[in-house]
Formats: C-alpha cells, structure tokens, sequence
C-alpha cells in the first residue's frame, strides 16, 4: 500500500520558532559560520524548536553527507599520485574547506537536537574511470556541481533563515571550487549565468 | 506591504508549482534535470543517497546494501511515474521522515522530464547492467 502523503498536505503543525540570534549578534557570512552559530549559548535546544527544526536538521544531514564523500573523494584523489602540484594543493586546499563544512554542519546538526549521520565505512567511487589527473578533476568538478544544486536546493526550505545563510555562503565555496576545477581542466570555468 | 519584485516572484513560484506537464516528456532535458541530483545520487552506485539503476517498479526503501530511513523503508510505496512525480514535487512533505533534505522539483514539466530520463535510463543495460 502506498502511503505516500498528499503533497498539499501541511508539512508540520507548527511554524513559529525562535530565531537563532537575538539582539545584535550578527552571523558571519563565512564556511565557518555555522561553526559559529552551534558555539553560541543562545542555541540551547528548547522543545518547541525541537518539534520544527526536524526538516532542517533532515536538510542539513543530506548536506552532510555529500561533505563527508567530498572529502573522502578529495582523499582519493591526494592518494592517487595522480595529481601534480600546483594541481595537489588544489586539491587539497579544497579538502580543507569540505573538512570544515563537515565540522560546522555536525555541530549545528548536534545544537539543533539531532544526530549527524555517519560517513559510511566505505565510500563506492567509480575508480575503474579514474585514471588521469584530468579524470580525477572531472570526477571532482562534478561532486561540486552536486554540491552547488544541493545547496541551492536546501536554502529555500531551510525553515531558519540564518542557516539559510550560511548554506548560501557554503554553495558561494563550492562554486568557486566547481569554476576552479572547470578551469584547471581547460573548460570556460563559469558557463552559465545561472546555476541549478 | 508586498514589493511589486516580490509580487512577480511569488507569482513565478506559484506558476512554476501549479502548473502541469503539458508537454511530452524530454529525457534529454531530464538528463540535464538529473544534474540536481547528482550530490547525493548516482545511477548505479549508492551514495549519500541510493542508486537510481531499476528504480522504475521498484519498492522503495529494498536495496539490500543502502540505509534508508524508517519512513522510506515503510513507506509501501512502489516507485512509479506516478509516486516519482508526487515525491519528487516535495520529498519533505510527500513523505516526513525522509532522509531526502531536499526542497524538490518543483515544475511538472521538469519532473516529467526527469522521471521519464529515469525510466529510460533504468532499461539501458550499458548504464544499468
């Protein structure tokens, strides 16, 4: 039996929330900033925000999840002794900031009440493809083309406009990671004036 | 009071939502709609997200070697044209407790072309053995 839900459904109940930051605190716009957020003491978790901070705790482990085989993938790629320098470094300046994302998404993830999903054991890359410095960049510039739609699917629905943000500033990361690889493979490094 | 960009915008979003595929499916556009998917999903390796190879009449939540949530894996949905569609408008909503965070594909359009990109894609034993 399928028991899918009607979409025109209401999602949740409740709508209303405490918004993350009061007073004059300001939110950095940086790769960190969520980082950040989860280190504030005004995020203790009260029930009410527990109850509507589902979906967005769901968003952001999705999130997760892609960080966390970015960087795995980054790993693959520093091990393969595919890679030259100035290539390498690259490389693995990107890896840093996938590590970061990974740090800032966990932590917030923990502060909004829920449990940041683990990376797999394993990650299954297509290795039997991977054979040259320029399939190894191919293979990475299509990670960070998925990370960019990714966030720029989870930035309209997360319910908390300052995590929205701060998945804004991490899409604005990958992009510049995606335009990068596209140049270092020779191809027009922004081809669109419009990502999706 | 509503600024008149913000007006056109809510309209553009309320368009894009409510209106129906009125046009035969394009799987090459459904190839490029795929793009979106690819942070998580691949066709025939699992990753954050599980592999799309055989989709088309599968029940959701059955591949031995993916962890789905709870809410997929119960869920007794089988995946069709139909249940895709639905799912795909808003995954959050169509199916709470999904692990799929994820804001949808909102034109019908898009998602016709997309699921019908699935389906083919699903039958080609070069891409899907």
């Amino acid at each position: 039996m399928t028991i899918i839900r009607n979409v025109t459904e209401p999602i949740t109940a409740g709508t209303s929330r405490r918004s993350f930051l009061s007073g004059g605190a300001h939110l950095t716009l940086s790769a960190t900033a969520i980082a950040l957020l989860a280190g504030n003491p005004r995020l203790a978790v009260g029930s009410a925000r527990a109850a509507t901070s589902g979906n967005d705790v769901t968003i952001l482990n999705a999130a997760l999840g892609a960080e966390q085989e970015a960087v795995a993938a980054y790993q693959l790629g520093a091990e393969s002794g595919l890679l030259q320098k100035p290539v390498l470094d690259l490389a693995v300046g990107f890896q840093d900031h996938h590590k970061q994302h990974v740090d800032a998404l966990a932590k917030t993830i923990r502060a909004l009440g829920g449990r940041p999903v683990e990376p797999p054991k394993t990650f299954s890359f297509p290795t039997e493809r991977l054979k040259s410095q320029a399939d190894i960049l191919s293979f990475a510039a299509q990670l960070e083309k998925g990370a960019v739609s990714a966030y720029l699917g989870a930035v309209p629905v997360l319910t908390d406009r300052e995590l929205a943000k701060v998945a804004a500033s991490i899409l604005g990361d990958e992009a510049m990671h995606w335009a990068m690889l596209r140049q270092a493979l020779g191809q027009d490094p922004v081809p669109a004036a419009f990502v999706s | 009071m509503p600024t008149i960009s913000g007006l056109i915008l809510l309209a553009t979003v309320f368009a894009a939502t409510a209106a129906p595929a009125t046009q035969a499916a394009d799987t090459e556009r459904g190839e490029q709609i795929y793009q979106r998917c690819i942070a998580c999903h691949s066709l025939d390796r699992n990753r954050s997200g599980p592999k799309h190879c055989g989709l088309l009449g599968r029940r959701a939540g059955s591949l031995p070697d993916y962890a789905y949530s709870r809410a997929m894996a119960g869920s007794g949905i089988i995946w069709t044209e139909e249940t895709l569609d639905r799912f795909l408008k808003d995954p959050l909503g169509a199916l709470p407790g999904t692990k799929m965070g994820y804001a949808g594909v909102k034109n019908a359009q898009e998602r016709a072309d997309l699921v019908a990109w699935l389906a083919r894609v699903s039958q080609d034993r070069s891409i899907c053995p």
